[in-house]
């Protein structure tokens, strides 16, 4: 046992040596100031109005807003996400889940070695800061201006891979599938595979 | 090593720092101790220094000469006036340093993100930490195929491999499986195993953990997580009596991998690919997880736990009872056995040994093993080790692998008293000292040893009559240190705690009036049994003849022994309470199921081999499921007999505070050794062990692991292959009157009477498909 540590003796601070800070009260203005004050009112009345009747009007958001997340597709349709969990590593908010697992030739989700098997973002935890964004190798997860993200329950608003996954496009097959015929996961990530290829078909 | 060793000291200046170290000692090391971290990727305290990354380079001066470039700080040892400067105070040595990771990285893959290895990788680490930001290669990188299985549970990436040749070296210097090496030169330099031969080390596992990159990685652990996912619990292993010390990484409830822990006393910093990939038994048997009774009808069904245990102290009280305890118990839970059966059922019929065994082994036990000190370190220091019924590769792979480090460092002296020539035994140089199943004890006199020798005694002992006598009497003529070791993590556990007729806690012969009075004090009880207790084939014989009617039963595999027929006609008979964590042969006949917590469920500890207490905490911390311990207090406060006994906590304690019993031990009791069966020429005696990977109940779900297994065959000699015109590879059937197995036939060293399979391989279950499996005449033909 180390000896006893002495207590550290309490500093004894009477209140008259605590200095406060004068709050500076401007004496009253002159009556012209006063006029001022009302003038830009008054001007305003005259003015665009902002409010928007929302829900019945909805104004698009700025082009950057961080909205919804969206886990985007390659040109084919396979999915962009690897399954990395940097985006869960990034986040600050502990809201996103991810599991990875194996792509294999029967059941390749995208390409490469890897995809995200399960992908949960918890939009009660998210605060849309976007370092999941930033730390997504393969552009992946990217932020939509979607921003009605309210419910009626706790369960609705983790959103599952299905949830998030972007819709399939012109030209876009469903996974799994196999890789675009002659091309590697590094021309996907180069952007080299432009569509699909019958070949990818395989659900057909 | 001893503590008389005078060592030298030698100083050296490391970044201006003096440090005094032993001679020999590595730079590198020497600036470990100042708390100095050179980067490096090939060097590993325990294998041979070797150089081949260059990432350790420091600027040395030794006597005012200066080396004329940056030297390899992992293969340079000290010497007096050496001035090393590092990368801290040098900017050669951290130029040389930052030019060799740039070099590494030149053909290294952009695959962090999906790499397993990202987020715990040396390479990672050290690129941040001495790398540059930038890259000025502009080339197109060397590629490889992606990954390739150089074993069904080992897969290897050459593309991110920095030929550092720990893997290589581990498999050669460690294991002695040198199945893998450096192929090529060059950019085309890689890992490579032989092309018919997988690595199918048993040790395969190691390499992956201390690959210092993502090259090599498990199959089982493949995208599973990243480790911020995963909360690490230091445990132990639950597999065999080595006693290695691990960590187990959970990831929301579900045990995602194992890796070995570093214990320079026990397992150093391996541990056998059972201990590291065998863990998804606890999710993959269909657990248990409600208590079921057998109703009226004689139908098992659900109940509550109030219901469950009011039933089994209904049918214990009412009953004459008896404890079968597997020897996969805590120490605590064997505790809580021993001190049920004493004090709730008022008897020494408890018995932990579910296996093949004998009366001479529990006098053996509680004459040479309990209480006994000999330890590892025992091995390390001896002048020859001798194996009788023991397999160490097979049945205890740590103490193979200090078998080894002794054999390589120091060229010790192995004897093998065995019926077959293991492989284990041939990588150690081993003297095989061949004997007929049954006759291990006769060439046990011709051994010479010293008190400096070590006798290595496996569980099978118990098989041969006599040779456990003839081993203790060796032991004392000698005076050659004795250790028993079993194959199951619990036993050395469940003998100290005295889940055994013969003893209790604390190694206390029942038989001993004081040590009576010792325990009966301690548990404050009136009296305990005075009588021995039966064993475990006495126990079930006295089901079958009706004077014991009710059995508590945990973790207990009634095909684990030769007369699985008589048990299992037992079990239908008594009234079993059965504790266990899934269906099995028992549940199926118990009138009252408890489901038990798995061992990653709970904490505890196990003894090892060496007597040697290995704690865990509970890895998985939400689950429902109770210890057998507290299940016991229980029904034992059901029963208005009490063992005060609530938490391992309790029970750790009061084992604790009871100590060991230092009167007199039981003595044992000479039996003599069976004389040889004579055989016809279709005749053969069986002989078999179990292998480290086999059919094993808790090695169920891991099919990678399981095809790493070596391959099931059955061995005779020449002659006997000459006689049946039996080539390799032929098949060959062994029968009893119970059955068959038909094997591959494997010609090799062993006794020309004995023919030999593995005990609970796939395809050869010996002792349900044969009933016997060391010892019986069986006929031998080719099929």
């Amino acid at each position: 046992m180390p000896d006893q540590i002495e207590p550290i003796a309490p500093r004894e601070i009477s209140v008259n040596d605590v200095e406060f800070a004068q709050v500076v009260q401007n004496g009253p203005k002159g009556f012209f100031d006063q006029l001022k004050g009302f003038w830009v009112t008054f001007i305003t009345m005259f003015k665009k109005v902002n409010t928007v009747q929302y829900p019945e009007v909805k104004e698009p958001t700025a082009e950057r807003f961080h909205g919804r997340h969206q886990l985007n597709r390659h040109e084919d349709g396979l999915e962009k996400c690897i399954g990395c969990e940097l985006c869960a590593w990034a986040c600050p908010a502990d809201a996103i889940l991810v599991e990875g697992d194996n792509n294999t030739e029967e059941n390749r989700m995208s390409p490469g070695e890897r995809y995200g098997k399960v992908y949960q973002i918890n939009y009660l935890r998210c605060i849309f800061c976007g370092l999941c964004i930033e730390a997504c190798p393969t552009r992946a997860l990217t932020m939509t201006n979607e921003y009605e993200l309210a419910d009626g329950s706790r369960d609705k608003l983790i959103f599952e891979k299905a949830d998030l996954l972007a819709p399939l496009r012109q030209g876009m097959l469903a996974p799994p599938h196999p890789m675009y015929p002659g091309m590697e996961d590094t021309n996907y990530y180069r952007g080299e595979v432009k569509g699909s290829h019958p070949s990818q078909d395989v659900q057909k | 090593m001893t503590t008389t060793e005078v060592v030298d000291m030698i100083s050296v200046v490391i970044d201006g720092f003096e440090v005094s170290v032993p001679k020999g000692t590595l730079v590198i090391r020497a600036a470990e101790k100042l708390g100095i971290q050179i980067p490096r990727f090939c060097d590993h305290p325990l294998l041979d220094p070797v150089g081949a990354c260059r990432q350790c380079l420091v600027d040395i001066e030794i006597n005012g000469r200066a080396f004329p470039k940056p030297q390899a700080s992992c293969t340079i040892p000290v010497e007096p006036g050496m001035i090393v400067k590092t990368q801290l105070t040098s900017a050669v040595a951290e130029k040389a340093q930052r030019g060799v990771m740039e070099l590494l990285l030149v053909n290294h893959p952009l695959d962090c993100p999906v790499c397993d290895k990202g987020g715990e990788c040396p390479l990672q680490n050290q690129a941040m930490s001495t790398g540059q930001g930038e890259t000025r290669f502009e080339g197109t990188k060397r590629t490889f195929q992606k990954p390739i299985n150089i074993s069904s549970q080992v897969l290897l990436d050459r593309e991110r491999c920095v030929l550092c040749a720990r893997c290589t070296r581990f498999s050669a210097q460690i294991a002695s499986d040198p199945f893998i090496t450096l192929n090529e030169r060059g950019a085309l330099q890689q890992v490579g195993i032989y092309e018919k031969q997988p690595f199918e080390s048993y040790f395969s596992g190691n390499a992956v953990q201390i690959c210092p990159v993502g090259a090599l990685t498990g199959a089982s652990y493949r995208f599973r997580a990243r480790p911020f996912d995963l909360v690490s619990t230091p445990s132990a292993c639950e597999h065999c009596a080595s006693g290695c010390d691990m960590r187990t990484d959970v990831r929301r409830g579900k045990t995602l991998r194992r890796l070995a822990g570093d214990d320079a006393s026990v397992n150093e910093e391996w541990n056998c690919d059972k201990g590291r990939w065998a863990f998804k038994y606890v999710t993959a048997l269909d657990r248990l997880s409600t208590p079921k009774i057998r109703n009226s009808d004689g139908i098992l069904v659900e109940a509550s736990w109030p219901e469950a245990l009011a039933a089994a102290a209904a049918g214990l009280s009412a009953n004459k009872s008896a404890v079968l305890v597997g020897g996969r118990a805590t120490y605590e839970d064997a505790y809580g056995y021993s001190k049920f059966a004493r004090i709730a059922l008022g008897t020494n019929d408890i018995d932990f040994r579910a296996r093949l065994s004998s009366d001479e082994e529990r006098e053996f036990l509680a004459a040479h093993v309990v209480g006994s000190t000999t330890t590892y370190r025992d091995i390390d220091g001896a002048d020859q080790v001798l194996l009788v019924a023991f397999e160490p590769e097979e049945e205890s792979p740590i103490v193979f692998l200090r078998l080894n480090k002794q054999f390589r460092k120091r060229a010790l002296k192995v004897t093998a008293i065995a019926t077959k020539l293991s492989i284990g035994v041939e990588k150690l140089k081993g003297e095989f000292v061949k004997v007929a199943p049954g006759a291990e004890a006769s060439a046990l006199s011709s051994q010479s040893l010293t008190n400096k020798s070590v006798i290595l005694v496996g569980e099978r002992a118990a098989e041969s009559a006599g040779l456990l006598s003839a081993v203790a009497a060796l032991a004392q003529s000698s005076g050659a240190k004795l250790a028993w070791i079993p194959r199951r993590a619990g036993e050395r556990g469940a003998l100290e705690a005295g889940a055994i007729g013969n003893l209790l806690p604390g190694g206390r012969p029942v038989s001993d009036a004081a040590a009576r009075v010792d325990i009966a004090t301690a548990w404050s009880t009136q009296s305990l049994p005075s009588e021995n207790g039966k064993s475990a084939s006495e126990i079930i014989a006295a089901v079958n003849s009706g004077s014991i009617g009710a059995l508590v039963i945990g973790g207990v595999d009634p095909l684990d022994n030769s007369d699985s027929a008589q048990t299992l006609a037992a079990l239908d008979k008594a009234f079993v309470v059965s504790l266990e964590i899934a269906p099995s042969a028992v549940t199926e006949r118990a009138n009252v199921i408890l489901p038990v917590a798995a061992v990653t469920e709970k904490s505890g500890s196990f003894l090892n081999w060496e007597g040697r207490p290995r704690t865990f905490d509970s890895a998985v911390a939400d689950t429902h499921n109770r210890s057998d311990l507290r299940i016991l207090s229980m029904i034992a406060d059901e029963m208005g007999r009490s063992i005060s006994l609530a938490t391992v906590t309790a029970a750790a304690k009061e084992i604790a505070s009871l100590g060991r019993w230092d009167g007199a031990k039981i003595s044992l009791n000479k039996v003599s050794v069976a004389t040889a069966p004579s055989l016809s020429s279709d005749q053969a005696i069986i002989t078999s062990w179990r292998r480290l990977l086999d059919l094993g109940t808790l090695q169920q779900g891991e099919e990678n692991l399981a095809a790493t297994s070596r391959q099931t065959v059955a061995v005779i000699s020449p002659k006997r292959a000459d006689a049946l015109g039996v080539k390799d590879g032929d098949r060959l059937t062994i029968s009893t009157e119970l059955g068959s197995v038909t094997l591959p036939a494997l010609v090799e060293e062993i006794h020309d009477d004995a023919v030999w399979a593995p005990r609970n391989s796939r395809g050869s279950q010996l002792l349900s498909q044969l009933g016997v499996a060391h010892g019986a005449v069986v006929k031998v033909a080719k099929a």
